[in-house]
């Protein structure tokens, strides 16, 4: 919403300055975004007397010229316009100004070997709409070195304020001024509108044609008929208000409709009646009806839309835009004014379908004032009688101005109860009063009438809001919120929060770094990651590969490191903590951290290195990454079963599954399917882990912090080494688990230190060598005793597996 | 005597002349062995009497023990020698660098960073963490929160949806975080003091927006909090978030359909050469919106507004961070890629905290 300050002055009896207008109109929530004040942006131009105009010693289009510009002493200034002629008035700007629209500062010069002291200029370099084919000329009367934006009336300032949807009043000057009244800012001006009588009755008749139900599409129209009038360009006050707010004026007419609409809020039609056939009936529009409208674009118009029609068919749709064939133009003579309501919602939603932005559906769909129908009606007459002369009929009123008027009990202390301000409700009586609300009663609880301007106020809060607003946020203090317990803060995170968290810094901890990326992915890649649901579809996604719902953060991470390894980065190691969807149940997103190493990074290091040649990232990345995941979340990792392939996304001979149990799936780590690949277009090598956080098994409470005691044998630990020959199928797991079984209290610990195939070990055979620590707690173990473990060991790895064990 | 002095002076002589360990050895084995030269003297004590024992005894005794003492002498200077004779020979280049350890390398989004930060801020105040689901209903996104029908927001062109199911019902993406605070009122009775994180969407995308965002709202509820409480705790959030000592904010009244009165917050800033400063300079900059929840949305889950009220605020996390760590564009939060999240990312172990600084 713009405005001019003298436009708001012409309704607020005022002496407060701009700034104060400024810092009133952010106070009481209306925001300013701009202002635009001419006067103060080219003070340096001065008006200038071209006192002498020789030619150029040396250029043909130069002049050298002699100005004066109110000092006494005449400059010389050389001159490049053709216009530049002696006697001429002008506008000029001395070294040290910025010239707006050149983006220059302009200095002292030298124009081939003549110094000039100055810049005389065209409306152009000022930034100003006007024929700049030459510099400024200016009337003869026009004074000598006075600031040329103040004499040339751009000393109105246009300030643009933001108004919230709830504030239609607001679209309209008045409505400002009233606001700004209330804030204490100077005194509302009375702007009563004294009714016209009509000299004749309206020859138009108006026809609500509505079925009983769609009656509220367009509750009231009013029109009236004034002849004989003299339309042509409106004055020049007028037209310049209309320029400064960024409206281009066209005729008296048409330009009193956007006057009243900017000064009132209230959006106003002319047809030349002329060009009306017939009465008006305001209707739906029948399907294939069309209307060529005032911007010069041709309508489709439907059931949905309503038209003001006659004769001929649509002349206007209602309360956005008019028609072009029976819009008022320089030879109009005869004109309808109409003022009418209209359904908000239907104006808004016409306005969308239609993509049809105009000044009267900004105002209609957030809501005119119903009592200002006739108002505006009146106002716009006494315009056209003013401006263009001419008879006014009586006014035809169709439907009936609806009745807003609803009460709202206020408990005083209300405002304090919601607010924290202390304000005597004197004072916030007064405020409320101020902004047109009627208060009665004296009590401690007032009964209070919104105004019909204010179609946002429902219940008392929106009563608070006003006293609030107006008497100033800054009047309320700041105050310390009270704890609800006394006492140190405990905590507050959930066991998911907690794990994601942790899961964030272990994974960051092992050389991995976080990306946020999209929720949405591309249909092929939902699907390729075991989702697609339709249910999980995007109705109207902003992009083809941004459709559905992601089922795994695995294809965003992809995706994303194929893109840093087309920009030379291949050795990227990357992973998300973030939402899954697997049905658009509130149960069917989870939690999921996903890692995922391309190339060379490898938690060691990335890339070549003196002591650790390059190599690729491989299954064992993966599995790594996974139970130190699982170890910094609290997950006891003995208990959990890795079963080898994963889900089809992975490699099925270099992946496994992580569970509980087979209804227990927790995750999946491994090598990427070269069919996965393949479908991406992306090249690996790349391996990935995902854990389903949600999934997690919750640790038991205890009773205590305390950890279970700890228990140091005496005795030294020993190591007894085994290599066992087994076919190549059989899991290193199986070996050791075996092992395990043959003695558990006294094996402390089992690792596998070597695996072999090659000579030496039949083919089909692999060599899998185990380092077993026995740790004796009682005595010393004998070495019959050892022996005896030894032999367990073996025949138990053996009769497990089909081993043999090692020469 | 003089054969004592003879052998002495030739076994310290030895003894001096080895060049090593295994020559020291050699005299030592010579002199002291069990046919050592010394260890034949000593074992004619035996046969002598006590007479001759007495002076032939400390003699050859004296010998020994002198020839020991210069074995064990040469000895600690031969090990010396040896082992400086080694570290002359052990050099290691150490300009030769070193692979940046995996801690080094790993990094935290700031999104996550500046989610950690907010809760270490809130939770001192007694704040839990709400979550809510990303798939909303249009109950909890619009109608729970007094957004008419009709409203502007709940049109394709602001809202991701997905087709209606079987009873006409279409799901969407939640608009705002603000459907957690109305399943938070559902799902617990006042007092209520939560701060809900979240990915929040819009169709909206160009140079300043992203189809996918992250918001954080807070939201207080019990039977006294007022706008002054609002005030105070943004006020201490500033001053806390952005580590200055004071903010300076402007209130301007303002209009959401789930709060009234309502209120955006600007804080003041300066901008001097392209950084922004905070608690100085003569700039506002928008940073939240906030206001009393309204009665309707209490209504909505089932308080009575004359018994409990509250208030709510909300802020972009994203919008946040890049005030508070200067990051010029919001796309490359989304765009994964590492030498952006390499740079603006966080260490893993820069935890925020109250106690230690939000940040380094």
């Amino acid at each position: 919403m713009k405005f001019t300050l003298s436009w708001l002055k012409d309704h607020l009896d005022t002496d407060a300055s701009l700034q104060d207008v400024l810092d009133a109109l952010n106070r009481i929530g209306l925001e300013v975004e701009g202002v635009e004040d001419k006067a103060k942006e080219l003070a340096a131009f001065r008006i200038a007397h071209i006192v002498a105009a020789e030619q150029h010693p040396n250029a043909d289009r130069l002049r050298v010229c002699s100005v004066d510009i109110g000092d006494g002493t005449p400059v010389q200034v050389v001159c490049g316009a053709a216009n530049a002629r002696a006697g001429l008035k002008t506008v000029f700007a001395a070294p040290g100004t910025y010239i707006p629209g050149k983006d220059i500062t302009i200095a002292v010069g030298s124009i081939r070997g003549v110094e000039s002291k100055g810049m005389m200029c065209s409306p152009e370099e000022l930034d100003l709409p006007g024929d700049s084919d030459g510099i400024f000329e200016l009337p003869a009367d026009a004074p000598v070195g006075q600031p040329y934006a103040v004499w040339a009336g751009l000393d109105d300032p246009v300030i643009e304020i933001a108004v919230t949807p709830n504030r239609p009043d607001a679209l309209g000057v008045a409505g400002i001024a009233r606001d700004l009244a209330a804030a204490g800012l100077g005194r509302l001006k009375d702007g009563d509108i004294a009714p016209i009588s009509g000299a004749f009755a309206n020859p138009v008749e108006v026809i609500r044609d509505f079925a009983a139900d769609d009656a509220f599409l367009n509750p009231v129209f009013a029109l009236r008929l004034v002849r004989g009038v003299k339309n042509g360009p409106s004055p020049e006050w007028l037209q310049k208000r209309l320029t400064a707010i960024g409206l281009r004026p066209i005729n008296i007419l048409v330009d009193i409709t956007n006057y009243v609409t900017f000064d009132r809020g209230r959006p106003l039609h002319v047809f030349d009646a002329a060009k009306v056939k017939g009465n008006l009936v305001v209707r739906r529009a029948r399907a294939g009806e069309e209307l060529l409208a005032l911007d010069g674009k041709t309508y489709k118009l439907g059931g949905n839309h309503i038209v003001i029609a006659d004769d001929n068919g649509p002349e206007s749709l209602g309360g956005i835009m008019g028609g072009e064939h029976s819009g008022c133009d320089e030879t109009t003579t005869d004109v309808l004014i109409e003022s009418a309501l209209w359904d908000e919602l239907t104006i808004a939603r016409t306005g969308r379908e239609l993509g049809i932005i105009t000044d009267a559906r900004y105002r209609f769909e957030r809501g005119v004032d119903p009592a200002f129908t006739l108002p505006g009606i009146e106002l716009a007459t006494r315009l056209v009688l003013d401006l263009a002369g001419g008879k006014p009929s009586e006014v035809t009123l169709a439907g009936a101005i609806p009745d807003t008027t609803r009460t709202i009990t206020l408990p005083w202390s209300e405002i304090k109860r919601l607010t924290g301000l202390d304000i005597p409700a004197d004072d916030a009586r007064r405020t409320l009063e101020v902004l047109g609300f009627t208060v009665d009663g004296d009590g401690d609880s007032a009964t209070v009438t919104p105004p019909s301007w204010r179609p946002d106020v429902e219940g008392k809060a929106d009563l608070v809001e006003e006293v609030l607003r107006i008497t100033g946020i800054d009047n309320v203090t700041s105050t310390p919120l009270p704890r609800i317990e006394a006492g140190i803060t405990r905590p507050v995170l959930t066991l998911l929060q907690k794990r994601t968290r942790t899961a964030r810094r272990l994974l960051a901890s092992r050389g991995l770094v976080e990306a946020v990326t999209w929720s949405f992915v591309a249909k092929a890649d939902a699907e390729a990651f075991g989702g697609g649901d339709p249910r999980l579809a995007l109705a109207n996604p902003i992009a083809a590969d941004l459709s559905d719902m992601r089922p795994n953060l695995l294809p965003g991470l992809i995706r994303a490191a194929q893109r840093n390894a087309d920009r030379g980065y291949g050795d990227v190691a990357l992973f998300e903590v973030g939402q899954v969807f697997a049905d658009d149940t509130p149960e069917g997103q989870t939690t999921s951290a996903v890692a995922l190493r391309r190339g060379t990074a490898r938690a060691e290091g990335a890339g070549r290195d003196w002591r650790n040649p390059a190599k690729n990232v491989d299954v064992f990345d993966a599995k790594a990454d996974a139970f130190a995941l699982l170890t910094a979340l609290g997950i006891a990792t003995a208990g959990v079963q890795i079963v080898p392939g994963g889900p089809a996304w992975y490699h099925p001979g270099r992946s496994a599954t992580l569970q509980f149990g087979p209804k227990n799936i927790i995750g999946a780590f491994g090598e990427l399917h070269p069919k996965i690949l393949q479908a991406l277009d992306v090249k690996g090598p790349l391996v990935a882990i995902e854990i389903t956080l949600d999934a997690l098994p919750v640790p038991k409470e205890r009773p205590t912090k305390a950890r279970p005691k700890l228990a140091l044998s005496e005795f030294q630990p020993l190591s007894r080494d085994f290599a066992f020959v087994v076919d190549v199928a059989v899991p290193a797991g199986d070996i050791l688990r075996a092992v395990q079984s043959a003695d558990r209290a006294l094996l402390s610990d089992v690792t596998v230190f070597d695996i072999y195939e090659g000579p030496g070990v039949e083919a089909g055979k692999k060599s899998v060598a185990v380092a077993v620590t026995l740790q004796p707690a009682g005595k010393t173990l004998t070495d019959a005793e050892i022996e005896t473990v030894s032999t367990r060991i073996v025949d138990a790895v053996v009769k497990k597996t089909g081993a043999i064990l090692r020469a | 005597m003089s054969d004592y002095s003879t052998l002495e002076n030739s076994l310290l002589e030895a003894i001096h002349a080895a060049a090593d360990e295994a020559a020291l050895e050699a005299v030592r084995v010579a002199a002291l062995g069990k046919k050592g030269s010394v260890s034949e003297l000593l074992k004619t004590l035996g046969s002598l009497t006590p007479d001759e024992r007495k002076v032939q005894g400390p003699l050859i005794n004296g010998l020994r023990d002198r020839v020991a003492a210069a074995l064990s002498e040469r000895k600690a200077v031969l090990a010396e020698e040896a082992l400086n004779a080694r570290l002359a020979q052990e050099r290691a280049d150490v300009t030769l660098p070193v692979q940046e350890s995996a801690q080094t390398r790993g990094r935290i989004h700031p999104i996550s960073q500046v989610i950690d930060e907010l809760t270490a801020i809130f939770a001192d105040l007694g704040f839990a963490i709400a979550e809510g689901p990303d798939v909303e209903t249009d109950f909890y996104n619009f109608t729970a929160l007094n957004f008419p029908e009709g409203h502007p927001a709940r049109e394709m062109h602001d809202t991701f949806f997905f087709s209606p199911d079987e009873n006409g019902e279409r799901k969407l993406l939640r608009t705002h975080t603000s459907p957690v605070q109305v399943r938070t009122m559902q799902g617990q009775k006042p007092p209520i003091r939560v701060i809900c994180p979240g990915r929040t969407y819009r169709c909206d995308s160009d140079q300043t927006h992203t189809p996918m965002f992250h918001q954080v709202e807070g939201l207080v509820i019990d039977r006294s909090a007022n706008f002054g409480h609002l005030k105070w705790i943004l006020e201490e959030f500033c001053k806390a978030f952005f580590e200055v000592p004071n903010v300076k904010m402007r209130f301007r009244p303002s209009f959401f359909p789930f709060t009234e009165p309502s209120a955006e917050v600007d804080i003041q800033c300066s901008r001097k050469g392209g950084d922004i400063r905070f608690g100085e300079g003569d700039d506002w900059l928008e940073i939240l919106g906030c206001g009393m929840v309204h009665p309707n949305v209490l209504r909505h889950v089932g308080l009575d507004p004359d018994e409990y009220q509250g208030f709510a605020w909300g802020m972009g996390i994203d919008r946040i961070a890049m005030l508070k760590y200067g990051m010029p564009d919001l796309r490359p939060f989304f765009e994964a890629d590492v030498r952006w999240l390499s740079h603006y990312g966080f260490r893993p172990l820069d935890l925020p905290s109250l106690a230690g600084g939000l940040s380094n």
